[in-house]
């Protein structure tokens, strides 16, 4: 395969195992420690295997602790792994040659890379420099970056000064004056507004459209991974668990959908009349003035609703796929651990 | 004009830290404070025991003692670093992670703020000297050739210094506390370097120890050349001796930070 034409990001069986002291709580026990110390091992990443082609965006999910920033620090070359490959442009990111530095960016959502003193766009100056970019496609960047985040004055205030927000979107400039083509961001919206929050992802959306960049996000905000990634890796107690479209999630690990029912007047229900229709494999969720909400497995959606409709006086009837945020929940909360195993795509 | 490659890092690096030290100017002068009360504490009290002692003591009369210290003053500002007393911190807190990211050693930006903060710095410094030379009634008149002898020696003190801190630095990628490491060492160096007292006052032995470790090189060589204590073979002996050191700070610094950065990114950056 020529080198064009590679994925931008391959990833082989990564493992990265840690060595974590542990003791009992007690003085005795940090006495005891002082001369027997004892150590686990925890695998935060147990075997993970996936590709990336160029240009495209990929949500990385799983619950905190997954292994999902740990992931992201071995692809920016931050750790070494225990074992397994990665190629990311060619390189593998751990050996942090500069010709990788210089294509790449790793941004994390508390981590300070802008000087905290001085203005930031003496910073950004100074990034400027690090990266050896040329001033007028510096001047050109930094315009481009004022216009999509809105940074106008922000540029001129010291980064103490800063809101979160502020901060976040100069933090997420300056790890970008390079025009990086392979991006880590590592929940880049955690903290702001729903407001911010929004600006920020349709910057993240303008630059991948503008530059073709690679981007690998991981966000707790399901609105950040519906707005921007097609297709998402779930990964849970570092193993793989997903890897695909983010519709196919939902269909493979929620099974259900939920009929709302709005009633014309109030029905008057026979004994049973709407655990039947319902059946045993589905769920009454909520039942109030004039609303029906109901849980019901996804190959009997059709014939459900078909019964309500002729048996109930329905002024309207929708039927919804369950919130992404829940299905998330559900996969972590190990509800979906029954299913199959799942082939990475 | 873009200035290429490292210069051009290094003069982005004093802009900036120029503006961060203007920033915090009251931390500046009281910097400035510990750094020139210290060996005048020296300066008065071995300038008061050469009194007490007919005038002279170790071979220094009360006016070199003044002429000592008071360039001891310039030296130690010239040569001294802070980086080790902060690397616990940057490591605990995770600082290296962006700094392994940029495709630079990060010793450049260290040696860019250590150079920014000593030559806005030395403004103050060398009137100071100057003022303690006159007012202590200093006997100090070197040479041209002292002074041209001085100038590198200074230098590679400078150097050998910074690297051999650097490398104690970097400790902190295997110790979670380092304080009582840099403790002993500063101690080390307060003794063996010439700081506390000359090293013509320490006994013979504890002089032959100070002669074989790296700490008189980095303080008591460049000063004692300037105040024309140091003949034709003590110099080129000097001048060997940083040079060699240098090559072993050199060296370790390079074989320490190679496995440092790996630890660090081993327990979790």
């Amino acid at each position: 395969m020529s080198a064009e034409l590679a994925p931008a990001i391959q990833v082989r069986d990564l493992r990265k195992t840690y060595s974590v002291p542990e003791r009992e709580g007690g003085v005795r026990a940090a006495l005891v420690s002082l001369v027997q110390r004892k150590n686990r091992e925890v695998a935060a990443v147990a075997g993970v295997s996936f590709d990336v082609p160029r240009g495209e965006i990929v949500g990385f999910l799983g619950p905190n602790g997954a292994g999902k920033t740990t992931t992201l620090k071995m692809l920016a070359g931050l750790l070494h792994p225990t074992s397994g490959e990665v190629s990311a442009l060619g390189h593998v990111p751990w050996r942090r040659e500069n010709d990788y530095l210089r294509r790449m960016t790793l941004v994390m959502g508390q981590r300070n890379q802008l000087a905290w003193d001085i203005p930031v766009v003496d910073s950004f100056e100074l990034n400027r420099a690090i990266f050896r970019i040329p001033a007028d496609h510096f001047r050109r960047v930094v315009a481009e970056m004022t216009e999509l985040l809105d940074l106008g004055e922000l540029l001129k205030k010291p980064v103490r000064n800063l809101s979160l927000g502020e901060r976040m979107k100069c933090e997420i400039a300056g790890s970008l004056l390079h025009q990086p083509e392979v991006l880590f961001l590592d929940e880049p919206t955690i903290g702001l507004d729903v407001t911010m929050q929004r600006r920020i992802r349709g910057f993240i959306a303008a630059y991948n459209q503008r530059h073709g960049a690679t981007t690998l996000l991981t966000s707790h905000y399901m609105a950040d991974v519906e707005a921007l990634c097609r297709r998402v890796v779930v990964i849970h107690q570092g193993r793989l668990l997903y890897d695909g479209e983010l519709s196919g999630l939902v269909d493979r690990f929620s099974p259900f959908k939920t009929i709302v029912v709005d009633f014309a007047s109030d029905p008057e229900f026979a004994d049973g009349q709407l655990a039947g229709i319902v059946g045993a494999d589905g769920e009454i969720v909520s039942q109030t003035d004039g609303r029906l909400t109901l849980r019901v497995p996804k190959a009997r959606t059709a014939q459900i609703t078909g019964q309500l409709l002729a048996q109930l006086p329905i002024a309207d009837l929708t039927v919804e796929e369950p919130p992404i945020d829940e299905v998330i929940e559900r996969v972590f909360a190990g509800e979906a651990r029954e299913a199959e195993p799942v082939p990475a795509a | 004009m873009m200035i290429p490659g490292l210069a051009g890092v290094y003069q982005a690096r004093f802009k900036t830290e120029l503006a961060v030290q203007f920033q915090y100017r009251a931390a500046l002068v009281i910097w400035l404070l510990g750094l020139i009360l210290e060996p005048l504490i020296y300066l008065v009290v071995w300038t008061t025991v050469a009194r007490s002692q007919g005038g002279e003591a170790g071979g220094f009369s009360r006016g070199e003692f003044a002429a000592y210290f008071a360039i001891l003053m310039v030296v130690n500002h010239a040569t001294f670093t802070w980086h080790f007393w902060e690397f616990e911190w940057r490591v605990r807190h995770g600082f290296f992670s962006p700094v392994l990211l940029r495709p630079i050693h990060p010793i450049h930006a260290d040696l860019a703020q250590n150079l920014t903060f000593k030559l806005l710095t030395f403004t103050v410094v060398a009137p100071v000297a100057l003022l303690l030379l006159v007012s202590f009634d200093a006997t100090f008149s070197p040479s041209l050739a002292d002074i041209a002898a001085f100038a590198p020696a200074l230098v590679l003190a400078m150097a050998l210094r910074f690297c051999l801190e650097w490398t104690l630095a970097l400790a902190a990628f295997w110790l979670t506390r380092v304080s009582a490491i840099n403790q002993s060492y500063y101690v080390l160096v307060l003794f063996f370097s010439g700081q506390l007292a000359p090293l013509s006052l320490l006994p013979v032995a504890l002089r032959a120890v100070a002669t074989a470790l790296p700490f008189r090189w980095m303080i008591s060589f460049p000063l004692e050349t300037l105040l024309g204590r140091s003949s034709g073979a003590e110099l080129a002996i000097g001048y060997a001796a940083q040079l060699a050191w240098l090559g072993v700070s050199l060296v370790l610094l390079r074989v320490t930070w190679r496995a440092g950065v790996r630890r660090y990114s081993a327990v979790g950056a």
